[in-house]
């Protein structure tokens, strides 16, 4: 992990087999699959659904601070707790639930480098029991929305190109080819990206194994594509949770200061109307 | 407590698209996952007694899923 800004938002698998019954320590997985929890998590961690816990279901929204500080509370985290969070597809929602706890100001949040894949290729233990939490008075703060980026923003983005715009989807969704990732249901009525916004699939921040590329593999992939850090950063997906991932990258690993997610993603600016798109190749 | 083992990793084509089929057992079940490759998201979750079963299940509910995705022609004028 040496040449990170941050690197001590990252734990690595051996680590964690070690300390993850450690009092002041709670492991928390996240997956896209929300099933995959009760199949077997780490011994002693607690699983988060990101379409109940993590959003606001009734309103498109992240949870409010009061939600957001139920959660926490109810599954045994302080204020002081050190979080570690895990999942699959490489930490997609792992990302989005650390970007969430960054918004309500939680100090120490850690990332597992590899998800939960890596995990159980290595062959560590699983438990199907859950945990017995205590719960706690848990106060958030905030939310800090310097990492989140609304549509406003991102539209004077694309005009006055004061923040480089990096859409994280696959190619094929970034050129308008599909409307969604193969297999899962479009949730738009056009296809293609925000003018001017550069293509950089989050995958290609990862290794084979899921974990994260170097600094200098990072640093390489992303100057390519005009992110240095000498302006603003807005990533943006489909629905905002690989983006997160991207934009955890961007933050933590690279250290570039001033980088938001787009949480309204494709999935607002690919319904609304009127909305320029840009089809086709990369600008 | 349980250990994973015979943790397995395959990619094939199926219905035009790239998949990632991601096979294991735990105890006395065969777990499999089946994921687009790009861009890495999951399209199944099955179990079976055998590493085939699972992988048979897994196979089937993403071809019905993926046979589904539809590609977007690219805009302009239409010809009848």
């Amino acid at each position: 992990m040496t040449g990170y800004a941050f690197p001590e938002v990252l734990v690595e698998t051996d680590w964690l087999a070690a300390h993850y019954a450690d009092p002041g320590l709670r492991v928390a997985e996240v997956d896209v699959d929300t099933a995959a929890y009760q199949e077997g998590h780490i011994p002693g961690a607690v699983g988060w659904s990101w379409n109940t816990q993590l959003c606001d279901t009734v309103r498109r929204d992240i949870p409010s601070k009061e939600a957001f500080e139920d959660l926490m509370a109810a599954s045994g985290i302080s204020n002081d707790t050190t979080v570690i969070l895990y999942g699959d597809n490489n930490n997609w929602f792992a990302a989005w639930a650390f970007w969430q706890m960054k918004i309500y100001g939680h100090s120490d949040v850690r990332i597992l480098n590899g998800g939960r894949k890596k995990w159980i290729a290595e062959g560590r233990p699983l438990s199907t029991e859950l945990p017995k939490l205590e719960r706690t008075s848990y106060r958030a703060k905030g939310p800090d929305f310097s990492i989140r980026a609304f549509l406003p923003q991102v539209q004077e983005a694309m005009r006055n190109h004061a923040a480089a715009l990096i859409d994280v989807r696959s190619p094929q969704e970034y050129t308008g080819e599909i409307l969604a990732p193969p297999g899962l249901p479009e949730t738009c009525q056009r296809g293609g990206h925000i003018p001017g916004a550069r293509n950089v699939p989050w995958a290609t921040a990862c290794n084979e194994d899921g974990t994260f590329k170097s600094c200098e593999e990072l640093k390489k992939l992303y100057s390519v594509q005009g992110v240095s850090g000498d302006k603003p950063v807005i990533a943006y997906c489909r629905i905002g949770e690989r983006s997160s991932h991207t934009w955890f990258v961007l933050k933590y690993l690279l250290g570039i200061p001033n980088v938001a997610n787009y949480d309204g993603s494709w999935t607002e600016w690919g319904n609304l109307v009127g909305a320029p798109v840009e089809r086709g190749k990369a600008a | 407590m349980m250990n994973p083992t015979d943790y397995q990793e395959r990619q094939l084509e199926l219905a035009g698209w790239p998949v990632r089929l991601t096979s294991y057992r735990l105890g006395d079940t065969f777990y499999c996952r089946a994921d687009n490759v790009s861009p890495g998201a999951w399209l199944a979750r099955t179990t079976g007694r055998t590493r085939e079963e699972a992988e048979s299940k897994a196979l089937e509910r993403a071809q019905q899923l993926l046979s589904r995705t539809r590609r977007v022609p690219e805009a302009g004028p239409r010809s009848s």
